[in-house]
Formats: structure tokens, sequence, C-alpha cells
């Protein structure tokens, strides 16, 4: 695989956001003397070997709502963490209101009028949600004494706001996300804050509550507040913001109005390269079929299912989510039972029920939820990448230290994977890396037969294009790849052939040139195309 | 415009589980207060001179020492802390009354009481230092505490015995004399825990106890003064494990070095039984100072009703598992309601 290179055309590239903010001073309204609320130039944060921020660079005005994009790991939530007061960078400077500042910890940023709502929410679940709401700065009465009527009582005022129904008095404890989400945000709304910070907060919204989040969001817009707005929801980005930067690999890539962008050209700076496609040729060369799946029943959950995935062929299981598709590929792993039917491996049976067995018979199973199932969270990444190839890598019962490593030395370079240690704890990494360690344990066994469940859910773009190109890498090799994915654009750009399942049974087979959007949504969700 | 009828129906079933939960745990006081009354109904039935004024005066009295040392632990329990040292503190600090009045035997009672005060306000401080400072957990800093005050107390006190006579009578009158009929003893501890209880719930520096607790991370972000809370929570502890020394030098008028052994485990079975959570973030003063109660009425109503003592282990160990398993019922329900829900993360 090629390392990426740092090109990102058809985009206006500044060398400085303050260029940016001069060029584009007198359409945003923006005033060429106005002082940014708050201004990161250069900023760099490491943590130990591992540089998280290189160039964080970014400039916030009062009355602007500024985009952040990049992929996971650009180093957003490290520059976050910075206005938040978390971190102190290493080098570069801070600027409030045009003053170099240093912000010693979170209580600095607080008192600076900086809210930052951050992508995980930081509840307490055993206090009440007006307490959480005002932790630190409760509303107090005579004798210093928290006066917790007018507590209650601002904080059904800012729910009001939010339009949202809570017990200012109930638990934080057994909120969804979405209402921890909505605290987090009534917390920043209570500091009255100059400058409102927010990573990520729709991701756990619902539509009804990010329309209703954007209307308070114009509404402090309005008032003058200065607003960061971190999503990977592009086109939220685009709706909710006047600017937007790109950052990427811990750098700053671009700061551009963002009516000068297009969705097209921010994904290209953000990733940094083109995405790959499969030409519908590419299944010409198939080979002799590697998974017979003969009429595989499961009471309840699927039934009379039949198909083959050829050497060289990648073939996706589509559908609505709980259609069965999972329950098929975990049925043929092993790891669960089915009632009639059978699975052929090259052409011989496949013991039911025995994950051994199948990987024994050259199946690698990529599940769907790679925390619970594809990883042990808390231990290395080495032990995480050589934990399917032990039994090969062992000498008389024991795996050799220096073999361990340089066996996930080798796996991690070929899948890119972005690390600090081998011996750090898989936690530590990234989603998209996590993906690629699980990968990377399986492709290790050099499977005949590849299968992959959500292999690209919740990792960014970019890793997303790395996952793709693997994936049409190891079928050109003649690994047969099975593919379940929730995304059309996955399915549609990567399938030699797309099977359709419905409510457990299989109802459609489309050719990669038949396939298209309205072709597989029609058949999974059984109206006619 | 979403109506406000739609998101109350989104939060409505992960709110019912979190209802039962909470109303059960604001029970959980009421619950022990009606276990006391039973035991001691039932224990005055089985052996009539229970009932008495003596026999309450006797419970109350042999709980005091339990309830200071377990307001103190509450403070520190509710931090996601532990303190193991605060038996060996009240060791530390009647011993050194006691040798105090050895040689000053006109020392006023105000100065004892100050003096045991100081004494475990130190013993706090240098364990709150070292836990915050140093980063290292409370259960090992405080194990290390308990040892090494023990082992001081036993080098510095080692076959000597404060003789009662060498106690004044003004200072172990506290011991023993009451007002309106309730012990003196008692009415200093209850007055320590109500105002515990009161600055807990009342003031931000207690709210922030339960905030750190609950989520140590989010208390940082919040910008909160972690390490500084913990420290002072310590040093509460100490201050009144110290004071609860010069309470047992005026209640038993005697001390050795062995004073104290063992009460640790004792008070951290009350709070828990007082429906502190272990983990920190919930329970409060008068649940812990209820739950020391319970488990000295249990105590003297084996005596009443000539069980053998021995089962007071056994009894107090059972009690501790049925209020573990109260919580886990209740922990399970506010899990299950948060899991109910897509992508939940685990806020516990």
């Amino acid at each position: 695989m090629e390392r990426f290179r740092l090109q990102y055309p058809a985009v206006v590239s500044m060398t400085a956001p303050k260029a940016a903010a001069r060029k584009a001073g007198g359409k945003s309204g923006r005033a060429p003397s106005a002082v940014a609320a708050i201004a990161v130039e250069h900023a760099q944060v490491s943590f130990g070997a591992v540089r998280a921020l290189v160039d964080g660079t970014i400039a916030l005005y009062p009355g602007e709502v500024h985009g952040l994009v990049g992929e996971n790991g650009a180093g957003k939530s490290t520059l976050v963490k910075i206005l938040g007061g978390v971190h102190v960078p290493d080098a570069g400077r801070l600027l409030i209101g045009g003053t170099p500042t240093v912000l010693r910890n979170p209580s600095a940023a607080l008192d600076a009028g900086i809210a930052v709502i951050y992508q995980e929410p930081t509840l307490f679940p055993d206090l009440s949600v007006a307490e959480n709401v005002f932790m630190g700065r409760q509303p107090r009465r005579a004798g210093r004494r928290i006066d917790r009527r007018a507590m209650e009582r601002q904080v059904l005022a800012v729910l009001e706001r939010l339009g949202v129904r809570l017990d200012p008095g109930r638990l934080a404890r057994g909120l969804s996300i979405a209402d921890q989400q909505i605290i987090e945000i009534a917390k920043a709304l209570t500091l009255d804050a100059k400058v409102i910070v927010m990573d990520e907060p729709t991701a756990a919204l619902s539509a009804a509550e990010v329309s209703r989040l954007f209307r308070v969001v114009e509404a402090l817009r309005l008032d003058g507040a200065a607003i960061l707005f971190i999503s990977h929801r592009l086109d939220e980005v685009f709706e909710a913001c006047q600017w937007i930067t790109v950052m990427r690999d811990g750098r700053w890539v671009l700061t551009s109005r963002s009516e000068d962008l297009t969705p097209d050209a921010l994904v290209r700076a953000m990733v940094g390269r083109e995405l790959v496609e499969r030409e519908s040729g590419a299944a010409a060369k198939l080979g002799d079929p590697v998974l017979q799946v003969d009429r595989l029943t499961s009471e309840g959950t699927f039934v009379d299912i039949s198909f083959e995935v050829r050497a060289g062929e990648i073939v996706a299981l589509a559908g609505l989510v709980g259609a069965g598709r999972s329950e098929v590929a975990r049925a043929v792993f092993g790891v669960d039972r089915y009632d009639a039917g059978g699975v052929l491996i090259s052409g011989k049976p496949l013991k039911v029920g025995s994950p051994r067995a199948a990987m024994d018979a050259g199946i690698g199973f990529v599940p769907e939820d790679r925390r619970q199932h594809g990883l042990v969270m808390a231990e290395t990444i080495e032990r995480n990448i050589v934990l399917a190839s032990l039994g090969r890598l062992a000498r008389h019962g024991i795996v050799p230290r220096r073999a361990a490593r340089a066996f996930a030395t080798d796996w991690a370079l070929r899948l890119q994977i972005k690390y600090g240690r081998l011996s750090d704890p898989v936690a530590t990494l990234s989603g998209g890396n996590q993906q690629k360690v699980v990968l990377a344990k399986w492709l290790s066994r050099q499977p005949k037969l590849l299968i992959v469940d959500e292999p690209t859910r919740g990792i960014d773009v970019g890793t997303k294009a790395e996952v793709h190109r693997l994936l049409v890498n190891l079928a050109a090799e003649g690994v047969a790849v099975l593919m379940i994915s929730s995304e059309l654009p996955e399915v549609l750009r990567l399938a030699d052939r797309v099977l359709v399942i419905r409510e457990g049974r299989l109802v459609r087979e489309l050719s990669h040139d038949e396939a298209s959007e309205e072709s597989v949504i029609a058949a999974a969700a059984g109206v006619a195309a | 415009m979403t109506t406000p009828m739609q998101s109350l129906g989104r939060a409505a079933p992960a709110a019912r589980g979190h209802q039962i939960a909470e109303t059960l745990s604001r029970f959980r006081g009421a619950a022990i207060a009606a276990v006391i009354l039973v035991v001691f109904g039932v224990t005055s039935i089985k052996n009539s001179s229970f009932a008495g004024s003596g026999s309450i005066q006797e419970i109350l009295t042999g709980s005091s020492l339990f309830i200071l040392l377990a307001v103190g632990e509450t403070v520190v329990i509710v931090t996601r802390n532990v303190d193991l040292s605060v038996g060996s503190t009240l060791g530390l600090s009647a011993f050194e009354i006691g040798e105090l009045y050895v040689h000053h035997p006109h020392m006023s009672v105000f100065v004892a009481l100050l003096v045991g005060l100081g004494i475990g306000a130190a013993c706090g401080a240098v364990i709150g230092f070292i836990t915050t400072v140093f980063r290292v957990p409370s259960l090992v800093v405080t194990l290390a505490a308990l040892y090494i005050i023990r082992g001081y107390v036993n080098i510095i006190g080692s076959g000597v015995q404060i003789e009662p006579t060498s106690v004044p009578h003004s200072f172990v009158s506290i011991g023993y004399s009451s007002i309106l009929g309730i012990p003196w003893l008692f009415v200093i501890v209850a007055g320590v825990a109500l105002i515990a209880a009161y600055g807990m719930r009342n003031f931000r520096a207690g709210r922030e106890l339960y905030a750190i607790g609950s989520n140590p991370d989010a208390a940082q972000l919040a910008g909160i003064p972690v390490a500084r809370r913990v420290f002072g929570a310590f040093v509460i502890s100490g201050a009144l494990a110290g004071l609860a020394g010069a309470l047992f030098l005026a209640e038993y008028a005697t001390v050795d070095a062995t004073g104290g052994t063992g009460y640790e485990l004792i008070v951290i079975a009350s709070v828990v039984i007082g429906g502190v959570a272990i983990f920190g973030g919930s329970g409060n003063v008068i649940g812990a100072l209820l739950g020391a109660i319970l488990l000295q009425i249990i105590n003297q109503s084996l005596v009443a009703v000539s069980v053998s003592p021995f089962w007071d282990q056994a009894i107090a160990g059972a009690l501790l598992l049925t209020a573990i398993a109260f919580d886990r019922l209740l922990g399970f329900r506010a899990s299950r309601a948060l899991r109910a829900k897509e992508g939940a993360a685990y806020v516990g």
C-alpha cells in the first residue's frame, strides 16, 4: 500500500489562517480589525513519542460558527483539549482576545469564558441533572449555601430553551446518550460562555434534536458567541458553519469560508488521497468456489440461504439491520449453530458450531463489534495481533518473545497501523487503527475466506479508504471476501455481487452493474424497484 | 418543532427503572431504622429488661465512637477512596492524650479534645498528601498507615497502660454523663454527624466530593480541585478519628497500645450497610450513623438474649452482603435501563 501523499487539489489552501481571514473578511461581514475571541497558533502537543498535534492552528471570532473536520487521529480532540485547559501546548501559543494566555487547567478555561462540550459525555451518574449542569458553580444563597431551587429553576429554563423535558431532580444515571449530550450542552449554555467548543455534539442525537441544537447554536452565534463545531457529518458542518478548518495528521491543512468548499473537496482535503473504486471487470478472473453455503437454516433467524463465494470475489450481504445478515456470517464461522443445511469450504464440509474448525479450514472473521468480540481491549497491540497465530509462532508450546514482536511489527507495518509502541494497550488506539489490528490478526493467518462484518463502522474516512483498498487487494490476491455492511456506498463500490437478505431470506442477487442504491434498497425493504 | 411530549416519551423507559432505584435508595435510611426497631422490639420481647432506658443509653454510648469514625469514613469513601487507618489513628490519639494527662494532670478538657483533633488531622494530612501528590491508591497508603501508626503506638506504649487514676474526672465525665437521658458522647457525635450531613449536602465543596467519587475525570474537567478536595477528606477523616481517640479515653478512662485495633473494618461495614456506595459518589452520613447503630444494637441484643457473641460477626457479615446485594440490584436496574438505549456507554 502506498503511503498517502500530501496533496489536496482543488481546495483553497492558505499558508496561514490569518491570510484566509483577511482575504474573506469583507465577505463574511467580519471587520478587518476584528480580534479573534480565541486563537491557537502552531500549537504542538506530544505524549511521549506520539505527537498528537504538530501544528494546531485555529481562530474563532465572535458571532461565527467555525467547523473543524478531519479524520480520527487528525488532532481535533487534542486541539479541543488545549482550548479547554486540559493540555498546555509544548510549543505555539494561545491567544484570548489577542492576548497570549496559558490555560493551566480546566477551571482556568471556564473562568476565561470557554465552555467545552466533550465528545464523551462527562457526567456524574450519582448526581442530579441540575447538579450535573451546575457542578462547581452552583447558585448560592445566604451563608454560601447552595440554592437548590434557583439551580433547578435555571436548569429548567435552559432545558426549555433546548426543547427537552427532563426532571432536573432526577439522577443522571440511566440517561440516554442523547440526554447526556443535552446536559453537556445545557452546561455550556448556563456558563454564558464567550467561546463554546462542541466536540461531536450531534453524534448521538436524533434528527429532531440536531435541528433543535442548530437553532440554539444559531441563537448563541447571534448573541456574539464564538463557536467551534466538530462533526463527522459533513452535511451538518456545511449547514451550521460559516468557516471550516481541516486538519490532517495533527496539522492544520486549510481554513476556508464554507461556501467556497464542496463536500468532495472537503473529503479530499481530509483524506489527502483519492477513494478506491472496484472496477466492474475485476470479477472476470475468478477462481473456484471457496465458500459454498447450502440451504442454511436457523429457526427464527434465517431460512434456506444458499450462495457461494469464489476465490478473488467480493460478495456483500446487504439488507436492513436485523435482517439476519450477521447471523448467517456467524453461523458460517461456527459461532452460532444452525438447524439445517451445510457449509462447504473448498468443497469439503465444515464442522458445525466450531470456530476452531473454521479457522483451520482457512476462514478469517472480523466481527461487527470489535470492542466486544474482535479485540482484547486491555491487552497490548502486539498480543492482539499475534492472538490468532499463536499456534504457528509457538516453539514447543511457548511463543518466543522476539518472534512475536517481529511478527506484530511486520503486520502493523503492512496495515499501516498508527501506534506509539506495540506494548501499548489496544484501547489507546483510535477506532480505525483498532479495526486494522483486528484485520492484521486475521490476515496474518493468510485466510482463504475473509468474512468482514461492518468493517468500517465508526472509523474515519481515511482509514475507511485504506480498509477498502485492502479488501480489493486481498481479492486480487485470490482471497474470497464475504462482506456485511450497512453502508450502501461501500457495498456498491466494492462488491462483485450483492446478496440482499430480507427477514431472514435471500431475496435478491445483484451483479456489480445491476446493484444501485435504488435496487438494493428496494430489495431490502421489499418494494418493487 | 418537536412537541415536548415526544422528547418526554423518549426519556420515559429509562426513567422508570431509575425512579425505582432512586426511591429505594431514598428509603435506605428508613429501612435501616426499621430494622433497628425490629431488632430492638424482638429483643425486648425475649428479654424485658432490654426495653429500659439503660440499654438504649448503652447502645448509644457503645455506637458513638463508631459513628464518629463512620462520618469521617463516609467523607472519604464518597470520593472513591478508603481510609483503613482510622483505628490506628484513634489508638495513637487516645494513647498520646493519656500520656499527656500523666505528665500534665491539669490539662483542660478542651485542650485534650483539641490535641486529639490535631493528631488525627496531622495523620490524615500525611495520608492525603501521599495519596494525592504521588497518586498512590488510598487503599495502599492507608493500609501502610494502619501498620505504621499502630507500630509506633506499640513502640512508645509497649507495656504501658494509662490508668484511670491518671485521667482527670472532668474528662472522664464526658464518657458517662448524659443530658436529658442522652449520653453526652452521643450528643457530640450526633452533632458532628448532622454538621457533616448538612455540609455535604448544602455546600459546593461537599457536592464536589460526590462529583469526584461519581466520575473523577469529569470532576477534573468541571474545574473541581480534585486533589485539594480528596486531601481535605482525609484530613477530616483523620481529625474525626483523632477526636474519637479522645472520646475513647473519656469513655474507658484507660488505654494501652492496642486501643482501637480492628475498628476500621467495623466502620467500613457500618458505612456500607448505611448505603454509602463503596466506589463512591452516593450515600450520606446519616445512613452511616444508622449503620453503626444497627451493628451495635445487634451486638448488644445477642448478649441480652444470651446468644453467643461469636454470632455477632457472622450476622454483621450477612448484613453487609444483604446491603451489597441491595445496591447491586439497584445498580443492575439502572444499568439495564441504560443498556436499553442503543449505543449507551457505561457511566457507572
